[in-house]
Formats: structure tokens, sequence, C-alpha cells
């Protein structure tokens, strides 16, 4: 299995990563030889066999939809990792424009 | 006795004798730390102001009669991809590298209400995604038996800090192997819980059907300590379960290993296994049978297919998981100019190859068109290798084997093959695509580097688990520590 480089640039744009030139042609051969190596999954009859999701099948995971503040010290801790903030609000790139 | 290689239940008893301090044991750990910053590397962070002050007040609950715990303290490292508040948090990562947590895993809130001391935070693979502990954006950790060689990881710095005496015990992470792996390499203790039973709250996330929170220790009484103090149910992690009595750790003694079956998976010695690894694993369950356990040799068969299972479910996992570091809300930013272009440029340069290229593995394996090839193939192939592990587990208590098929291996050695690292993985994924308990114990030496002799249990049959290595470990005793 190879993948070709517009095969490397679609899979790149799908995941927001800018790669280098270099790098398009190294993680070609690289994520080629790794998708070989699983590619032994094919022999494998799994017609009758259901997809297990999870390590343990055991419990129910839903919880109430609740609303939950935090403390003010992580609160303020939040703020303070934010890359961009004009007071106590978060700054990014226009997301409309 | 010296603190660098006394276990956490013999530093235990000498507070509880007042034989010595809880000042005195932090101290002696942060000396080695920062001797060791100059060798090993082994942490990101090193918090001395902040261990001296939990040692004064741990000090202060035992002269007045009140010490919260038997590790009330204990000075103990925790790895980087484990929140401790206001502490830097990296993952090893260019993405987070001044990242500050802002709260406390439930495994450190677990920890601080135990009284333990938290000396800082140990190094690793970037996102926990590595075998080597040599993909961290602070640079390499090297083993203290061998500085030329790697140290194992991804919990390198834990399994570290443990080795070279710059902490009592560590808290690792594993979801392929990164707590037993690193632990075999440098001759320690190390425990995989089973799937659920330690909160994953407060981690980042590498590939969440996978991942679990353990100890890296210097006994096999250390780590059934350190579970039972970090374990059970979590409101904040819904895949966190309600631990039955019966699932207890009761730090059961077996006087002999006889009426104990033990199975040795046929398929744990094949190709590729270092030969020196082998036989000091062979001399190990030879061991066992001189102990009195019955030993069988079992099947499981789907063996071969459970390195490709993991690696497609794990990328999967992680593409879906590392979304989140977008530079938006915490982590590095680098502005692109439109809101796209810094999206693709906080994470081009944020995350390093390794995470790159996992993230663009599974964003394959999941887009449209190949899904069913790979992701929901694997998931079949998932359940074959765990009904394996239940076919076997109906005729022997526990299983045994090599914990990797190579000691540790040189600097640099594989780094420009990733599939090469990822068969070291071949022997610890399948426990972590099964959700089994599993530990690594040390079990001799291959040209002078340790080996890992790997103990598999039931589902939440850690008691057992740990009773049979307990076993083994008495009549064989511990492994000397790298002084």
């Amino acid at each position: 299995m190879q993948l070709t480089l517009e095969e490397v640039d679609k899979i790149a744009a799908l995941a927001r990563l800018e790669l280098s030139a270099e790098e398009r042609e190294s993680f070609r051969r690289q994520i080629s030889s790794i998708l070989d190596y699983v590619g032994k999954l094919r022999q494998l009859d799994t017609a009758s066999v259901e997809p297990m999701t999870h390590a343990l099948e055991l419990w129910d995971p839903l919880r109430p939809d609740e609303v939950r503040s935090c403390d003010a010290a992580t609160r303020q801790r939040l703020l303070e990792a934010m890359p961009a903030r004009q007071g106590d609000l978060l700054k990014t790139d226009a997301v409309f424009s | 006795m010296d603190p660098k290689t006394m276990t956490i239940t013999e530093a235990a008893a000498a507070l509880r004798k007042s034989e010595l301090s809880s000042v005195e044991l932090t101290e002696a750990c942060l000396r080695a730390a920062e001797v060791g910053q100059t060798i090993t590397s082994a942490y990101v962070t090193i918090d001395r102001e902040g261990a001296l002050a939990g040692a004064r007040e741990a000090d202060g609950r035992r002269k007045a009669g009140q010490p919260l715990s038997e590790l009330d303290g204990i000075p103990l490292a925790v790895k980087d991809n484990i929140c401790v508040a206001g502490g830097r948090t990296t993952a090893g990562s260019g993405i987070l590298k001044d990242y500050r947590a802002a709260y406390d895993a439930t495994v450190v809130g677990k920890l601080r209400r135990s009284g333990a001391v938290l000396l800082g935070k140990t190094n690793m693979d970037e996102f926990a995604m590595g075998s080597s502990t040599e993909s961290s954006v602070h640079g390499p950790t090297r083993n203290p038996w061998d500085t030329a060689q790697i140290p194992g990881g991804s919990s390198g710095g834990s399994a570290v800090a443990v080795a070279e005496g710059s902490a009592c015990g560590a808290l690792g992470s594993d979801t392929g192997g990164s707590i037993r792996q690193p632990a075999a390499m440098c001759g320690v203790v190390g425990l995989k819980p089973t799937y659920g039973r330690v909160s994953r709250y407060g981690l980042i996330a590498m590939a969440s059907s996978l991942d679990q929170i353990g100890p890296l220790t210097r006994s096999v009484d250390d780590a059934e300590l350190l579970l039972g103090a970090i374990e059970g149910r979590d409101a904040n992690d819904s895949t966190s379960v309600e631990l039955r009595s019966d699932w207890g750790l009761k730090g059961e003694r077996l006087a002999s290993l006889k009426g104990i079956r033990v199975g040795v998976p046929k398929e744990y010695f094949g190709q590729g296994m270092q030969p020196e690894v082998e036989a000091s694993v062979r001399q190990a369950i030879e061991r066992m049978a001189g102990l009195g356990a019955e030993i069988k040799e079992v099947s499981l068969p789907h063996s071969e297919y459970a390195l490709a299972v993991y690696y497609v479910l794990m990328p999967s996992e992680v593409s879906a998981n590392l979304a989140r570091f977008d530079g938006m809300r915490y982590g590095t930013r680098v502005s692109g100019g439109s809101l796209e272009n810094t999206y693709r440029r906080s994470r081009g340069q944020g995350f390093g190859k390794e995470a790159r290229r996992r993230i663009m593995i599974g964003t394959y394996a999941l887009s449209s068109g190949y899904y069913d090839a790979y992701y929901l193939q694997a998931q079949k192939a998932r359940r074959l290798i765990s009904d394996d592990f239940f076919r076997a587990f109906r005729d022997v208590d526990v299983l045994v084997g090599p914990t990797s098929p190579l000691a540790a291996w040189k600097l640099g050695e594989m780094q420009d093959d990733p599939l090469a690292m990822y068969l070291a993985d071949i022997y610890t994924v399948a426990v972590n695509v099964a959700g089994l308990p599993a530990l690594s114990l040390p079990c001799g030496l291959a040209a002078g580097l340790p080996v890992g002799f790997q103990f598999i249990g039931r589902h939440f049959e850690e008691g057992r688990l740990l009773a049979v290595a307990r076993a083994f470990e008495e009549a064989h005793g511990r492994l000397p520590l790298k002084k």
C-alpha cells in the first residue's frame, strides 16, 4: 500500500496539520509501511464478530446533563491558560470572515 | 538503610518509629533528583519548596500521632501527563510546554489526602506516544543502568526516578505498555490496573478505550499500597467502576504457589526476541514451578494480530483526543492570519513528529471510505483477542511471559524506524486491548540490563495477581536497584 503525496496532503488538511516539504515525503513512506503492517487484519474472517467498542462493557456511562461550576481559583487558572484574552474573554481569529 | 533503595513499606515503618523524618527522606530524594538531572534527566519539573513544605506538614502530623495514611510523608513522583493544579503539566509536548494545570487529577487529589509528598513531574514520550522516552520536547531520559541506553517508555521518567532513588514510588500511565515496559527496562515493579479501576480524570488522554494510570515501585507490596491509594469509582470519569468487595486488595500472602495454575502463552516467545531475555524469562517460569505452581502451556491464537489492532485503534483515538489542541483555549498558539491557518500552524509546530504521525494514521483510518476496512475491522479483531484471554482464563489463574522482547536499546537506535519501535510493544498491547490487569517484575539481567517478567490476571483480580507476583518476589529476592 503506497500513499501518494496528494493523499498525504488530504489527510494533513483533514487533521489541520501543517507539514514541511521533507515531512510530506518521510510521512508518506512511514505511514505507508505502517498501513501495510496493519493491513494484515484483513486476513481475519470477522463476518460473524460483533465489534468491541470498549475494554469493559459493564456500565451505563450516561449521567444527567447538568452545569456544575468550579471554584474561583480554578476559574482563574483556566483564564490564565488562554493564549490570548481580553479581560475574561478568549480572543481568537475571526470565526466568520 | 539507604533512602535511595528502601521500599515505601520500609520507609513508612521508619517514619512510624521516628527513625527517619519525611523531611530527611524528601531531601534525599530531591538531592538524588537534582544530581540525576545532569545524568538521567528523569524529571521535567522538581518542586523542591512544595515537597519540603509537604514533608514538614507530614512530620507534624506524625508527631501529633495523626498520620493520614500509611503513605503520609512518603515522597512520590508523578508522570507529566497527570494534572497537578497550578503546576506545569506538559505531557512532554511543545504545544503544552508552558501549560499550567487548572485542577488536580483525581489520583493526585487522592495522594494529597493520603499525605504523600509530591516531588515533581517526570519526563515521558510526547503525549505518552513512544517506547523510549526520547520524543519529549524536554529531551530524552537515560537509563541509570547504562546511560547510553533508553529507559523504556513512555513512563521512562517515572521508572528512572524509582530506579535511581529520586522518588520512593511514582505514577505512570499505560496505554500499550507504558508502565510495564519502562519498569522492565529499569529493573522496577510496574502495574497496569484493570481498565476502569483507577479514575483517569485529569490524565491528558491519549487513547481513551485503553489508557489507565498505575504505580511504579520497588516492590510488589508497594505497588499494592499505591494502587489502594488511587483506585475507585469517580463521578468525573464515567469509565471508572464501583469496586466490588471481592475485588479488594487484602495483601494476600501465599505460603507457596501450590494449587496456582500458571499459563504460558506459546505465542509469547516469538521471533525477534533477544536470546538472553528469553533465557531469563524461561528460568523465571521454572522458578515458579519450583514454588509449586502448576505450569500449563496455553494458546492465545490471535496474538499475532494484537499489535495491528492496537496500531489502528490507538491512533484513531489519538486523532480524536488531540483535536482539542488547536491553540485556542490553552497551549501554544502560532498565528496564521486566519482561524484555519492558526489551527494548522499551532498543531503543525506544537506537536512533535510521532504525535503528528499518529494523528495522520488515525485520521486516515477514520476517514470516509476507509473506516470499515481499518477501524471497524480492528474493533472486531479486538473482540477475538479479548475472547482468547477469556478462554485461557478458564484453565489458568494467571498468565506469565516476557514484558518486552528486548532489554533496553541504545539511544537513537530506532528513532527513524517507527515500525521497529512499535514491534517492541508486542507482548504488552494485548493486555490493554482486553482491559486486563498486568504487572512487570524484574527477573534477571540480559547483558547487564534488567529483564521484566510479566504477570497477567483476570479483570479486577489484582489481589490475586499481586499475591502470585509477591510469592515469586519473596522467593527470588528483589533485583538490586542501581545505585
